[in-house]
């Protein structure tokens, strides 16, 4: 995962720029008491403060770690990629709307890619989540059918989860939606 | 009443060999007596000690036979000395006493039939034939256990057929094979199968080099087989149905695991196999095994003590699921469960009968089943002793385990997204819940985000009982996530409390200093793993001072160099192995200390295409393992491994 180019500066130069080194890493490593410790090309000084932010640390593949076993690595790969085989694409209704549209969820990273798209889609405003209030105040809510049938307000479960188990989205209209964020 | 006096068999280091009598008033003892033959009054009991006074046997004998008794201490029948020895099971325990005198080391010798070798270079096995020739169970590991983490070449060594060859030519009795990260061909399964008429258990742990033809010929020739346990294995699949090989005739099995088999088996076969051995208490099939199977097994094996089951993916509203969990419900010896390769989280309460039986539950390769559904199952479960989950239980999944399962010792946290940091589910609370909850922990394996030392100081704080600490940060040199200090003072905490601490792991951000405590405080470690930690040679130097019962050390992309390797060389005789890799330690001293040392193999593994001749002595050393060996430099080295 890299971490966001910072669109709004100037020309962002360093994103254009032709150096060695991973990406992510910067030129002016700071300062630790790990200086003396051999740079392994691989190292990722993902540690320290100025790096600190709420976004995940990019990761570099350093070999052999997290010491997993590659046989459990294997496993989990296999399964991951069952998994990722095929798109997973889901209709999408929305009120009021003539037509279904559909989507393939395997195409968004996370919730905010995949509400942006639907608001696009079908230009609406959904506004943001919060896990007390769902989406209230939005023009728009969107829910989805699970596994099990159940229609579930979309925000609630981890991404990789919500991905799994849904079946199908719809987009409620905020008016009707009430219900759900007072739960 | 007659009064009984204890005598300690003691071995003085220097004074040679001595006994001791000690007079002690009566005291309890549990366990049982053998009473000796030729002296009536004389009882051998089964304690036998090992402690830092070489303390090595205790019998009791009545105070009015001392003198006659006395006389015979100088003299112990041999058979005695055996029926003593028999109740030693440790291999340690076996150590210590062949080393009191000549005829102990004789009696030993002859007597021992379980012999455990930890690293196979140490020692050739035509020498262990002579020396054990009664051998009826080994035990051999292979390759260093950085290799479990692709940091060593498939083909770096390990092989078990020159053992097999040896005991066959030797006349030994195999009964029992049990091989950890060694290369095992079918030619070697052939050949054990074919020469051991009474071979019986066969365990194999991160093996590889065999293929499902070679489990045929164990299935089909090993007539008393009891134990087929295959655990992480990589085995490649030949589709020649293995599973049917085991004769009508075979009815002993007791253990049976083929888990980590990719291919299919033949259902019915397994069914008929699993209905004649009554005796089955262990069984765990792969995900080829769906779950209706499972059921007509279950139906069949009432008596199973330890389930892994294959697939766990159904209709939960169908007849067959039905069936399954009122089969489930007849099997109340199931203390162990595992598997779950592919699983319908809403089939998991068919297995919430048994859960209030299970003392070990490993779900740790079943990422389908998510927090919550990991939750409800963990609720049945209150007499859980071990359990091994993915980090999809979270934090506050831990926290459900601390306050339910207050009976736990192991517990292990695997990541469940290895390739995407920030994903990862646990942090140091959940830590810090299970050591609040859980007073009985004293082993843990645990894979986290993000560190503190607060927390580490609660942990060792809570559960000053461990003797296995790991942990494991998804970033190796992540400091405290509050102070952003290095963790130092965290495992320093550890070490400090847990005086009986074996082995630690360790991993985030670190200074010598986390390395000072250790040398000063863990007293008891026999193995250490370090990755990208530590600031200079003094860091390694504080462990190899410090840490007396040190047995393997394994060091990865850390500043240690020359001065640390080079500073007691004799230390490592006292060691298993050392392992180092993307450190500081150069050629030139690793071929020095190869040359002071003729009983260390030094064994640098060189995976580049240069030449011999053009490296420079002054190059740094890319991986280096090193172990002390009775046999001098293997005869079996690849191109790649340079034995100095």
């Amino acid at each position: 995962m890299e971490r966001a180019a910072v669109y709004d500066s100037d020309l962002n130069l360093k994103a254009t720029e032709l150096r060695l080194g991973l990406p992510g890493r910067d030129e002016s490593e700071k300062q630790s008491s790990r200086n003396n410790k051999r740079s392994s090309a691989e190292m990722e000084n993902s540690c320290d403060k100025d790096e600190q932010e709420s976004a995940p640390a990019p990761k570099a593949q350093v070999v052999g770690w997290p010491p997993v076993r590659s046989y459990r690595k294997n496993i989990l790969q296999h399964q991951k990629n069952e998994s990722d085989l095929s798109g997973i694409f889901v209709k999408v209704s929305m009120d009021g709307a003539p037509y279904l549209r559909k989507i393939d969820l395997k195409v968004y990273k996370n919730y905010q890619d995949l509400l942006k798209a639907l608001e696009n889609m079908f230009k609406c405003s959904i506004g943001v989540y919060s896990e007390r209030e769902g989406y209230n105040g939005s023009e728009f809510a969107p829910t989805y059918e699970d596994k099990d049938g159940d229609w579930m307000l979309v925000g609630d479960v981890p991404w990789d989860m919500f991905i799994t188990s849904c079946k199908r989205l719809r987009i409620m209209k905020g008016s009707e939606a009430k219900g759900l964020g007072c739960l | 009443m007659d009064t009984y006096i204890n005598i300690y068999i003691e071995r003085e280091r220097d004074r040679g060999f001595g006994f001791f009598l000690t007079e002690l008033s009566d005291y309890n003892r549990s366990g049982s007596n053998l009473k000796v033959e030729d002296n009536p009054e004389l009882y051998f009991g089964p304690k036998i000690f090992r402690s830092s006074l070489h303390l090595i046997g205790s019998a009791r004998v009545k105070k009015d036979q001392m003198r006659s008794f006395q006389s015979m201490l100088n003299y112990f029948p041999e058979e005695v000395l055996e029926h003593v020895f028999d109740f030693l099971t440790s291999h340690r325990d076996r150590n210590a006493v062949s080393l009191v005198c000549k005829s102990w080391y004789a009696v030993e010798r002859f007597s021992r039939e379980k012999v455990f070798i930890g690293n196979c270079y140490a020692i050739s096995p035509d020498r262990l034939i002579a020396r054990f020739p009664r051998v009826r169970s080994l035990t051999l590991k292979g390759k260093p256990h950085f290799a479990d983490f692709n940091l060593v070449p498939h083909d770096w060594g390990g092989y078990v057929q020159p053992w097999i060859e040896s005991m066959v030519k030797g006349g030994v009795n195999l009964e029992e094979l049990r091989l950890k990260r060694m290369l095992v061909s079918d030619e070697s399964l052939e050949l054990l199968a074919n020469s051991f008429p009474n071979f019986k258990s066969l365990v194999l742990v991160s093996c590889e080099g065999f293929t499902t033809d070679g489990l045929a010929a164990i299935a089909s020739n090993c007539r008393f087989l009891r134990e087929l346990d295959l655990q992480e294995n990589e085995v490649e699949d030949r589709r020649g149905q293995w599973l049917s090989r085991f004769p009508d005739s075979c009815t002993s099995l007791v253990s049976l695991n083929f888990a980590c088999l990719k291919g299919e088996v033949n259902l019915a076969s397994l069914e008929r196999l699993v209905a004649r051995c009554c005796n089955l208490r262990s069984l765990r099939v792969n995900h080829a095994v769906p779950l209706d199977a499972l059921q007509r097994i279950l139906a069949q094996a009432p008596q199973l003590v330890d389930l892994g089951t294959g697939s766990f993916v159904h209709d939960p509203d169908s007849e067959s699921y039905n069936k399954l969990e009122t089969s489930m419900q007849k099997c109340t010896s199931i203390t162990s469960l595992s598997g779950f390769l592919d699983v319908t989280a809403r089939c998991l309460p068919a297995i919430y009968s048994i859960c209030r039986h299970l003392t070990t539950l490993n779900l740790s390769y079943a990422p389908g089943i998510y927090s919550d559904e990991l939750v409800k199952l963990i609720c049945h479960c209150n007499k859980l002793e071990r359990l091994l989950v993915l980090d999809t239980i979270g934090d506050k999944g831990l926290g459900v385990v601390a306050s339910t399962c207050k009976e736990l010792q192991e517990l292990r946290v695997f990541p469940s997204d290895i390739y995407v940091v920030g994903n990862a589910s646990v942090t140091e609370e959940g830590l810090v819940a299970i050591s609040a909850g859980c007073p009985k922990l004293n082993s843990i394996l645990y894979f986290c985000q993000q560190m503190t030392n607060a927390a580490l100081i609660t942990v060792a704080k809570n559960c000053p009982n461990f003797i296995r600490f790991r942990l494991c940060t998804l970033n190796p040199t992540v400091p405290d996530a509050v102070t952003m200090q290095p963790l130092d003072e965290g495992f320093g905490a550890i070490v400090k409390s847990c005086k009986g601490l074996k082995r630690l792991s360790v991993s985030g951000l670190l200074t010598d200093q986390v390395f000072l405590y250790f040398g000063r405080y863990a007293k008891q470690l026999e193995m250490l793993s370090i990755a990208f930690a530590g600031d200079s040679d003094k860091g390694m130097l504080y462990v190899l001072n410090g840490c007396k019962k040190l047995k393997k050390l394994e060091i990865r992309d850390s500043p240690f160099g020359n001065v640390a390797l080079l500073a007691d060389m004799g230390k490592y005789e006292t060691m298993r192995s050392l392992w180092m890799s993307s450190c500081e330690v150069t050629l030139g001293a690793c071929k020095t200390l190869a040359q002071k040392m003729p009983k260390l193999n030094v064994e640098i593994i060189n995976e580049s295409d240069q030449m011999e001749d053009s490296v420079d002595d002054k190059q740094k050393v890319e991986k280096m393992y090193l172990y002390r060996t009775l046999v001098g430099p293997r005869k079996d080295a690849p191109d790649f491994v340079w034995t100095l």
